[in-house]
């Protein structure tokens, strides 16, 4: 009976404090980015990734709690949140992976991508008595997950490694056995250095692994390398950084072997988007569908990719497109470091600055809205 | 309204009443659901099974980017993992069955019953776990390494650990309780007329048990087995995190391999384009008729089975 009361107590607080909270944005609502549509609660719902759902969560939360635009995002995974927004069940999706022409030919509405924050996928093992970590160039660890090189005490691993004792061990390979952009990401990257790879398995979210065992989710791959003595395997970097794995570093383009840290993941993603301006500069609109695996550039960490929020203007109408367009600006350029608290890697902020404008410019939602 | 041989309608009661077409609707439920699942499941696999039925059934290459879908290997993982439990899960659950049933002490039945149901009620992404993180290592360090010794390619390395090997432990684990549960209701059923009448012969009580009380326990003791054969081949998260999802066929215990219910539940969430979830529509197909098939043959063994017991002269 006691508890009883005390959870009605609870929940009415809650209810009570909640509609506190509105009133107040009711109030401050005019120094807030979202337009409000006659002062009334907006909710708005997304479906897709899994990869970038703690931080949606957060930024819609925080978002919720400045104005009053509700945001629902059921992390249902890229695949699905690609289904959704064509069926437009959704008032918009997130994926890992950038839809394909044919599917954005076949979806009978222009759907656009908008980069909000930047994925990488780090390369685990277990070598137990390395006194650094082991280096790996894209060549090797394509011929590796191609079943080419077999051995730890490879002459071509031990040529990038030349002062580390690599065991005569068998490398027992661990992949991804569920469907995910991690797969994604590091299928990319092996097609983009290895032309064997790029004609054989290729790229996707789920592949023909020529060698090894499959793991599910990040936790499954983590757990299999951590057991097997020998083990390779790739994971999401975030994963990875949280339960302090050993991380390989990756040779990229320009000869540097570099450790996935945020500074050297963003590198890759300014580096690509600066040559993508240098290309397409003016008005013309450059697709943001980019790969920036094996990105150019010393710093750059070469498996990383942007994760994208799919946006549909024409299947959502007017309202709901200049709502999610300010929640954009919000999340890129406003929303301070709850990303990199998170152990995300946010966009560089003139990158972010470009996108926004960019799709303030496409949706024709102007930024004086605010 | 009244029949002819129908009580007064005062003292008619509203179950009795009701109790019919309520029971009836009950059960015409199940094959109603069943039926709108194949529905579904074949209407959705359609695309594939028109035009790709003999590559999805005979085919052993699974490529989601370039659109081929061969089953092969998940079919034979699925049916080897469940029916290897089964050979293994079926001794020690009867064998459970019969000590609590017919020969424990009064004071060891209740607490034996209990542990076997408490092994039932154990989610199976727990039974997953113990696997990753007890099951595997052993078998890796300890039993593996042995096997690999033994001459043959039953056991031919290199021991990853997930192998159909952990997949088939771990499954007849699961399986043991459904059938042991099932095996012991099933021996208290039979009449203790039979036994005793059994006993009047002279026939000792090892005798009893297997000239009365199993053989006319068979029929029940194949609903249970058959019943674990189901939930082996369905069964998902578990025998995911065990059997390392390798779409191969094993040509030893000790390769990974594939089942059916995991590629499902790998690959259901990122199906993207329609021929790939097409795909695992069919494959969802195929599982559901499998165990159809293994029911139906199931259900006709015993039948032969039943009309050999039945003859005469059987415990002379």
């Amino acid at each position: 009976m006691r508890r009883t009361v005390l959870v009605g107590a609870v929940l009415l607080s809650g209810v009570l404090l909640a509609n506190c909270n509105r009133g107040g944005d009711g109030s401050g609502e005019a120094r807030t980015s979202a337009p409000v549509v006659n002062g009334v609660r907006v909710d708005l719902t997304g479906a897709g990734a899994t990869f970038p759902y703690p931080l949606y969560a957060r930024w819609f939360n925080e978002y919720a709690q400045q104005t009053n635009v509700r945001i629902n995002y059921q992390s249902i995974g890229s695949g699905g949140g690609i289904r959704q927004v064509v069926a437009r069940t959704v008032d918009f999706g997130a994926t890992d992976v950038p839809m394909s022409d044919e599917e954005l030919v076949s979806a009978n509405v222009k759907v656009l991508h908008i980069p909000t924050v930047i994925g990488a996928v780090a390369l685990t093992y277990n070598l137990p008595g390395l006194k650094h970590p082991l280096r790996l160039s894209g060549e090797v660890i394509a011929d590796i997950f191609l079943g080419r090189v077999t051995r730890w005490n490879d002459p071509r691993i031990a040529a990038l490694n030349d002062d580390l004792a690599l065991p005569a061990a068998d490398i027992l390979v661990v992949h991804r056995a569920d469907g995910s952009g991690t797969s994604y990401i590091f299928s990319d990257y092996l097609a983009s250095v290895s032309p064997a790879w790029a004609s054989g398995p290729g790229r996707g979210k789920e592949v023909r692994w020529p060698v090894g065992i499959g793991g599910k989710g990040n936790e499954g791959v983590a757990g299999q390398v951590k057991q097997m003595i020998g083990a390779l395997g790739y994971l999401e970097v975030v994963y990875a950084r949280q339960n302090r794995l050993p991380v390989v570093h990756v040779r990229n383009r320009e000869g540097r072997f570099i450790s996935p840290m945020p500074f050297e993941i963003a590198s890759a993603a300014t580096a690509v988007l600066d040559s993508v301006n240098a290309r397409a500069t003016g008005g013309t609109d450059a697709d943001l569908r980019l790969s920036i695996v094996n990105a150019p550039g010393a710093q750059s960490y070469p498996i990383a990719s942007f994760t994208w929020m799919l946006l549909a203007p024409d299947a959502i109408g007017r309202a709901k497109t200049e709502q999610l367009v300010a929640f954009l600006r919000w999340a890129l350029l406003e929303s301070g470091d709850i990303a990199s608290t998170l152990g995300y890697v946010p966009l560089p902020s003139d990158a972010a600055a470009r996108i926004v404008e960019r799709l303030e410019r496409v949706t024709n939602v102007p930024a004086s809205s605010r | 309204m009244r029949g002819p041989d129908s009580v007064a309608p005062g003292r008619r009661s509203l179950g009795d009443r009701f109790y019919r077409p309520v029971t009836a609707a009950c059960a015409a439920a199940i094959p109603l659901v069943l039926t709108m699942l194949a529905v579904y499941l074949l209407h959705g696999a359609w695309p594939v099974l028109s035009t790709h039925a003999g590559q999805l059934l005979t085919g052993s290459v699974w490529d989601v980017p370039r659109g081929q879908f061969g089953a092969l290997p998940v079919i034979g993982g699925t049916l080897l993992s469940s029916l290897l439990a089964l050979v293994l899960a079926t001794p020690l659950a009867l064998s459970v069955a019969i000590l609590s049933a017919e020969l424990a002490p009064r004071a060891v039945r209740e607490p034996l019953t209990f542990l076997v149901n408490l092994l039932a009620a154990i989610p199976s992404v727990v039974y997953g776990l113990w696997g990753i993180y007890v099951l595997l290592p052993f078998l890796r360090r300890t039993v593996m390494p042995g096997l690999m010794l033994l001459p043959g390619s039953l056991f031919r390395g290199p021991a990853y650990g997930p192998s159909l090997l952990a997949a088939t432990l771990l499954l007849a684990a699961m399986i043991l309780p459904f059938i042991a549960g099932v095996s012991r209701d099933v021996l208290l059923a039979v009449p203790r007329a039979q036994r005793e009448a059994a006993l009047a012969l002279g026939a000792t009580r090892w005798e009893m048990i297997r000239d009365a009380v199993l053989p006319a326990a068979r029929p029940g003791l194949f609903g249970g087995i058959m019943l674990g054969l189901g939930r082996a081949l369905g069964e998902t998260m578990a025998v995911t995190m065990v059997i390392g999802n390798r779409h191969a066929l094993p040509s030893s215990l000790l390769d990974p391999t594939y089942t059916m219910a995991s590629l499902l539940a790998n690959e259901f969430a990122e199906a993207s384009s329609a021929t790939h979830l097409a795909a695992l529509l069919a494959v969802a197909t195929v599982l559901l008729a499998l165990t159809l098939l293994v029911n139906v043959i199931a259900r006709w063994l015993v039948a032969r089975v039943e009309r050999g017991a039945s003859m005469p002269g059987r415990w002379a």
